[in-house]
């Protein structure tokens, strides 16, 4: 199957696009963000206040970066599970977050949430963190400083890939894949 | 202390690429193939480049094994161990996972602490292990207490639930370090314990080493493949370690290891 090139911010009809097993490039700007930063982020929409960063059309990679070392931009940012970001997940995608990217299977809730509001789940290889991070042309962290590797930080991608593993008609790559190599 | 921290996570053991790569060879999946390629690609660029194989650079977990007629003079031992922990982390550009308390959840900034696990042995060296765990597919590990009559089926079926109920949270290929026997703590610590042998050298017990192999077979056709994606490839090696039980007791402990499988030895 041919890669697609996306670009940061997603549109509503390039979400609608897309489908699973479908392999892509990301570009542009993403958010980092990992369980104690969506938690601040969920309690700062239940009290009416402004998020630190613009979510609308926007992608959140769930990756902790390892520090950088001299001369790099990032350390190695390889994808954190995703099933941790569940429970907040949906209020993100309420709002108008399009893109998700981590590893590993979605709620009922999440995947819901996908297919009403138009958003899609894509997965990075987990364990491949040396190579992804070779695609991060910028890092700086823009809310939390506090959280350390899990603060939010604003990356520029370059041809970032992942693979669509839910989208907004309810596909699950998780399970499709199973069935098909499975032997019971 | 503080270089085995760096180079277990910069440098992944021959073992494990070469089982990616035996792996890729028979794996079906094309995008199977892809990624087992692309684990060998990443392997090679953290070890090139001194940096980490994977960015969660894991709890360290630490094991010594101290001959019994070896004198530890001017210090403590643990505290050494920490201290080494921490320098490693820090100077290494490791990532800093751990939370002083469970439920507070400030991370200590350092790394620390280690878990440590001793051994006295006969012998007069001292070898200390750093075997770096990985927060993903410890949460998808998992311990049972049997009841015997449950049996060698009961023991199968309850690793073939966890591998399966795992699913792709814990970047598969995985190593399955499995205990069987002893008390729970002990059971729990023989799982980790098999995750240090060699990929895929056989237990020394021919019943053992069958069961192994079995399990993998049977784990491979779960489908869950290379990222969980779809594939054969779900898991590299069966590890498994035994204990005596009590006549009441038959503990199961499933260790699942993700596809960094990292750890480095030196013997003082």
């Amino acid at each position: 199957m041919t890669q697609v090139r996306l670009t940061t911010p997603l549109t509503d009809e390039t979400v609608a696009n897309l489908r699973i097993g479908q392999q892509v490039l990301i570009n542009g700007v993403i958010y980092t963000g990992r369980d104690a930063a969506h938690k601040r982020l969920v309690e700062l929409l239940d009290q009416g206040k402004e998020l630190p960063v613009e979510l609308q059309g926007q992608i959140i990679y769930y990756v902790g970066p390892s520090p950088a070392p001299p001369g790099r931009v990032i350390g190695s940012a390889g994808p954190t599970t995703a099933g941790r970001m569940d429970a907040y997940a949906p209020r993100l995608i309420e709002i108008g977050l399009k893109g998700m990217i981590g590893k590993g299977a979605r709620s009922e809730a999440v995947i819901e949430a996908m297919k009403k509001h138009g958003a899609v789940y894509f997965a990075a290889i987990g364990g491949a963190a040396a190579l992804i991070s070779k695609c991060i042309e910028q890092a700086e962290v823009v809310a939390y400083p506090d959280l350390g590797a899990e603060a939010i930080h604003k990356f520029v991608v370059k041809d970032f890939p992942a693979i669509v593993v839910n989208d907004v008609c309810g596909g699950d790559l998780y399970q499709e894949g199973r069935k098909i190599y499975a032997e019971e | 202390m503080a270089r085995l921290c760096q180079e277990a996570n910069y440098k992944l053991e021959e073992d494990v690429i070469n089982s990616f790569k035996k792996s890729c060879d028979i794996e079906v999946s094309q995008s199977g193939k892809k990624i087992l390629n692309l684990l060998v690609e990443n392997a090679g660029i953290a070890a090139a480049e001194s940096i980490p194989i994977c960015q969660d650079t894991g709890f360290a977990v630490v094991f010594l094994e101290l001959g019994q007629d070896v004198h530890i003079v001017n210090g403590d031992l643990y505290e050494a161990v920490n201290e080494g922990v921490r320098k490693g982390y820090q100077e290494g550009f490791l990532r800093k996972s751990i939370v002083g308390h469970p439920l507070e959840r400030v991370n200590t900034g350092d790394n620390t602490p280690a878990v440590i696990h001793t051994k006295i042995v006969p012998g007069e060296h001292l070898k200390i292990t750093v075997a770096p765990k990985g927060g993903g597919s410890e949460n998808m590990s998992a311990l049972k207490m049997l009841k015997p009559a449950e049996g060698v089926e009961g023991v199968k079926n309850f690793i073939l639930d966890t591998v399966k109920n795992a699913g792709p949270n814990p970047c598969p290929p995985l190593i399955i370090g499995v205990g069987i026997g002893g008390t729970m703590e002990k059971c729990a610590q023989l799982a980790k314990e098999a995750l240090l042998r060699p990929v895929g050298e056989p237990h020394t017990l021919p019943d053992i080493a069958r069961l192994e192999e079995e399990l993998l077979e049977k784990i491979n056709k779960l489908g869950i493949g290379p990222s969980g994606l779809g594939g054969r490839t779900t898991a590299l090696a069966v590890h498994i370690e035994i204990f005596g039980a009590h006549i009441a007791c038959l503990p199961v402990a499933v260790n699942i290891n993700c596809n960094a499988a990292r750890h480095k030895s030196v013997v003082i």
